[in-house]
Formats: structure tokens, sequence, C-alpha cells
């Protein structure tokens, strides 16, 4: 269902039932040609543009080569950032894609509150990250939060405070992110899990596979396309993490949970180095490309096969 | 190693279709992992709203998990008209305000345009219009960082920047690549032969689009409107930078009054606020249902 509604390549047959031309067709398109050269072309070569520049507070118009990429790689945060993004990014997509099949393959078993189990499991995903983060900043305050309360319990020694503990900070994020995120996985993997054929199953128990042998050889090959989508999604929102890293820590403790949107945004409107965050997001923009291309070039490939047939 | 003992397990009987496998110890199993995944969920909501209901006293104690004694909806009333972001005690209630000022227009015109090119790029041939589309789904990927400082220096120069029609129009830009490809998606499915009939009967392109398409679309656009409200709704970064200090959204807001107070903070109050915040997409959620996860399987791109 999710792989059918991503952009692939226009097939043929769309050129044939398209025959007619308009003033009208032109004219409606003004909108979405302005914004596509604008906003999607023009502001990326502005921003590249600027990044091999020497502005600071205002853009200047000079040419220094690649100076603020090797600033930004001499710059200790950005690097340590990038550091902590790909942390996050391992655990956080790891724990969202294992939880999530799990999820899903659990549901799958005909379970009675199907539906309620669906959406407690898919509700943080409709709040926003902001609200998120608040949540879990407070659950994980150690003066009044899980550590308080268990300490209350009996038990005075217990120690759970890695919300201000420079090591394991990232990692709070990492759960606030996987508790908000991984209903999604779980949403899209089921969709998937609904289109495999049944009799499949029925085959393979004849042949006495045990059922955990059937979601791991059978069942997983089959989601390929669902776990791609799932991928790219987590992926993008890896390298766009920003809100619930403001909410629950704003980089603290220290530099301990700073992430690259966040180095961004801070130099461009905080530290006035507009040619320093420039070099930064067109950094990111080819960390998006680089994720991008394989996906796409397998979906170019797979629509061509499919087209042969 | 669990899971997969459990998996195995059901395999000794036989599940009949249609009918519920019997209560073995393997099903046991999967309720039980089911249940306490569902705990791990509810968790943070449940302490979201004990918290709101408590007073500072009882939040003292350090209890996060226990039921409130005196239950109250002060804190909900405080954080509503009263809470403080730096010298400004108003409440969240103007940041509602604003929210609601900004995501009905940028719903509406961003499905508006969404459904226009959706329409124009499956019936109709226009040149560059196949390039153009592409270069809109390529811009859904792009980190928005690399757009923004332009963005806020073009929008200066239009002296839209920090207004109300210039967070509108940031909304509707950024929201066109997942609104046109679902309605391009969904035209796709529509017989061409309707199309042509209309054709014949003289119909031009505004007049098919508005007399035949756009009211065949309701399921859609319903789709697109969950889809809209919530991710608009929810959105932090955008309003930040460009919504200007006079129209900032309630996640920005709350962002503020929970992460710049001085002096004691009121977790309840806190707490009031982040629910107040999360109400509206929870509620769009809620009453949603199908229709939401539809949005995000529609919406994969956007991320």
């Amino acid at each position: 269902m999710a792989s059918t509604t991503l952009p692939g390549p226009s097939p043929r047959a769309a050129r044939a039932r398209r025959p007619w031309r308009s003033l009208g067709a032109q004219i409606a398109l003004l909108p979405m040609a302005a914004t596509v050269l604008f906003v999607y072309v023009g502001t990326l070569l502005w921003s590249m543009r600027i990044s091999v520049s020497s502005s600071k507070v205002f853009p200047r118009d000079d040419f220094i080569g690649l100076t603020q990429y090797q600033r930004l790689f001499e710059t200790e945060r950005w690097n340590i950032s990038l550091n902590h993004l790909v942390i996050f990014g391992v655990l956080f997509i790891g724990a969202c894609l294992i939880l999530g099949f799990l999820l899903a393959v659990f549901l799958d078993q005909r379970v009675r509150g199907e539906d309620v189990l669906r959406t407690i499991f898919l509700y943080p995903y409709a709040m926003s990250f902001v609200a998120t983060g608040l949540v879990w900043q407070w659950m994980l305050n150690p003066q009044l939060g899980i550590q308080a309360t268990v300490r209350a319990m009996g038990f005075p020694d217990f120690k759970f405070e890695w919300i201000v503990d420079q090591n394991m900070v990232l990692y709070t994020i990492v759960i606030a992110a996987v508790w908000q995120a991984s209903g999604l996985v779980m949403a899209v993997l089921l969709a998937g899990l609904r289109g495999v054929d049944e009799s499949l199953w029925h085959a393979a128990r004849i042949d006495g596979v045990p059922r955990w042998r059937y979601y791991l050889s059978i069942v997983m090959p089959q989601l390929t396309p669902a776990f791609g989508t799932a991928f790219v999604l987590l992926s993008i929102s890896v390298v766009k993490v920003f809100d619930v890293v403001v909410a629950m820590t704003q980089g603290g403790p220290g530099d301990a949970s700073e992430v690259p949107a966040k180095f961004i945004m801070d130099n461009l409107f905080n530290r006035a180095n507009i040619g320093l965050a420039s070099a930064a997001s067109t950094v990111m923009l080819l960390t998006v490309l680089a994720l991008l291309l394989p996906w796409w070039y397998a979906r170019a490939v797979q629509a061509r096969k499919e087209g042969q047939r | 190693m669990n899971t997969t003992a459990v998996l195995t397990n059901t395999t000794t009987q036989a599940p009949t279709l249609r009918k519920r496998p019997a209560l073995t110890p393997a099903r046991i199993g999967v309720y039980g992992l089911l249940i306490s995944s569902a705990a791990f969920f509810l968790i943070p909501l449940y302490v979201m709203i004990t918290t709101s209901l408590k007073p500072m006293e009882e939040i003292r104690l350090g209890n996060l998990f226990a039921l409130p004694m005196h239950a109250s909806f002060d804190a909900w009333v405080q954080a509503w008209s009263s809470a403080c972001t730096g010298l400004n005690c108003e409440g969240i209630q103007v940041g509602f305000w604003n929210s609601v000022k900004i995501v009905l227009p940028s719903t509406a015109i961003s499905i508006f345009f969404g459904a226009l090119n959706g329409y124009a790029l499956s019936f109709w041939r226009v040149k560059w219009a196949g390039w153009l589309f592409g270069i809109l789904m390529f811009g859904a990927f792009v980190p928005y960082q690399v757009m923004i400082y332009p963005l806020v220096r073009t929008l200066a120069n239009m002296h839209l920047f920090g207004t109300l029609p210039g967070i509108i129009l940031i909304h509707t830009v950024f929201g066109m690549p997942v609104m046109t490809l679902l309605f391009r998606n969904y035209y796709a499915g529509v017989p061409v032969e309707l199309f042509k009939a209309a054709r014949i009967d003289g119909g031009g392109f505004w007049r098919i689009f508005f007399q035949l398409m756009l009211p065949m679309s309701l399921p859609i656009i319903a789709v697109a409107v969950i889809m809209q409200l919530t991710a608009i709704w929810n959105d932090f970064l955008f309003g930040l930078v460009f919504a200007g200090r006079e129209n900032l959204p309630m996640t920005v807001q709350l962002n503020n009054v929970i992460n710049s107070t001085t002096g004691e903070r009121l977790y309840n109050v806190n707490m009031a606020a982040t629910i107040l915040t999360s109400l509206v997409p929870l509620t769009i959620y809620l009453l949603s249902g199908r229709w939401f996860v539809r949005g995000i399987s529609a919406g994969a791109v956007k991320g």
C-alpha cells in the first residue's frame, strides 16, 4: 500500500492518457513552477553560493573556495553533532524497525482488540515532537521523575539520571524518538503484512516450517518495499531531528546532545555565522542525497523490470 | 529469544481461518508482549494527565505514577489563561488562537493547490510538467535548514517575514510536494473516459476541475485535511523562524513556557499546557482512525 503511492517513473501509459493541451493547465501549474524554481532550486543554489563566501552577519559576494567547509570540519561542535547523529540514527532506526516489526507481526496474529492496540501504538505519532520531548523531559527529571519514584518505593540507591549525564543524554532522546515513531513503522509494515498471501503459510505449515521461520524467511523478504519505505522515512527524520532536542535538552548538558540541524539554526540566528551554517546545511543536503539516490535507483530498476513483463 | 519461542509454539496448534486460535501459553505470550508494549506507549500519556491534575505539593512528593489525591483542573486553567512566557502572562491560549489562524488558511490553500496540480498533471499535457513534478518530489526530502536563510531574506524583501501571510505562504509551499503527490495518485485512478466525456461535452480546464473533479475528490480531500491539520499544527521549526513574535504558534509558545521559566517550575501547569497543545492533533487522530493511517502511507515521502 505504501509503496504504490510513492513517486516512481511515470508509466508509459500515462502519456497516452494526457492528450489534452490547454492554456488553463499551463496557468494552473504556474504556482507549482514558481515554487519549484524559486523555493526548491533557487534557495539551494543560494545557500550553496553563500557557503563559498566569507559571510558572517550579512551575506558577502566574495569567493573563498571551500574555506568554510574546512572551518566547519575543524569546528568541534559540528564534529560532535555529526557523531551524535550517527549514533542516534543507528539506534533510532534499528530500534524503530525491530519494535515496529514485532508489533506488526504480533498484531497480525488475529488478536482481540487489534483496533484498540493499533490506536495506542500509533497515537504518539500524532503528537508534536515538542510535546514528546517535554513529556520525556519530565519523566526523566532526576529530582521528581522515574528516579525519585523508584527511590521512594524503597530503592534509595536507584540511579537513573541519563538526561543530565553527558554520556547518556543522547540515549534519552533515542527513547523519546522511538516512542514517537515506532508506531509509524508498525502501521507501514502491518499494511505490508496484510498483502502477504495467506496460502503461503498453509503451504509452509504442511512442510513443517515453524512459524518464526515462516516470518523470517518468507514474510520478511516480501516486506522489503515496506521496510524500504519505513527506512527512508526514518532516515529523513534523523537528518532533520531538531524539535525533540530543543524541547528535551536544548542540546545539553554542554554539547552532549547537539545535532547538526540545531547547529545550523544556532549559527544562522544566534551566532551570525551564515557562511558556516550554509556550508553545514549543504553537507546535510548531500547526506540526504547519498541516502536517497540508491533507493531511487533501485525503484527505477524495479519499475523498468516490471514494465518489461 | 522469548518471542521466537512463542512463535514456534503457535505452530503446534492448528489455527483455522477466521476463527481466533484457542488461548494457549503461546497466545498468552503474544498478548503479554502486546499489552506490555501498550503500557510503554501509554505511560507518558498517563503521567502527563495525572501530573496536570495534581497540586505542586503532591508533585514534590516525587511519586510520578501515583494518582492525584486532590485532582483539580486549576493547572489547566492556569496553563490556558495565565502561564508566562517571559514577561507575557496571557497563557497558552494566545498560541492556540495563533495556531488556528495559521492552520486553517494554510490547510485550505495547500490542499487547493495540491488538487489543482494533481489534476493538471494527471489529465493535461504541459511541457516540462514531468520535470517540475520530479524536482518537487525531490524537494520533499531536502532538509529545511538548507532553505531557511534564503527564504528569510526573500520574505523580508517582500515584507512578509514575521507576518501571518508569510507563515501561511511557507506552509503552502512546503505542503505542496505531498499534496500534489496525493492528488496526482488519486486522479491517476479516475477513469480517463470520464474526463474524455466531459471534454466532449465542451468542458474546459477550470470547469472540469471545479464541477467534476473536485466534487469527486471528497475522500482524498478528507485524507489531505487530516494530514495537513496535524502536520501544520505540530510544526515547530517554521513557526519559530517565520511566524514572528505576534503569531507564534502553540508548539513554539509551549516550548517557551516550559523552557524559559525562571523561579520554581510549575510541572502541573507545564503538563497541562503540553496536553492542551496535543489535544487538537490527538482528537483528529482518534476521530479519523484508518483515514489517518491512509494519510501516513500516502505522505510517506514527506518524512
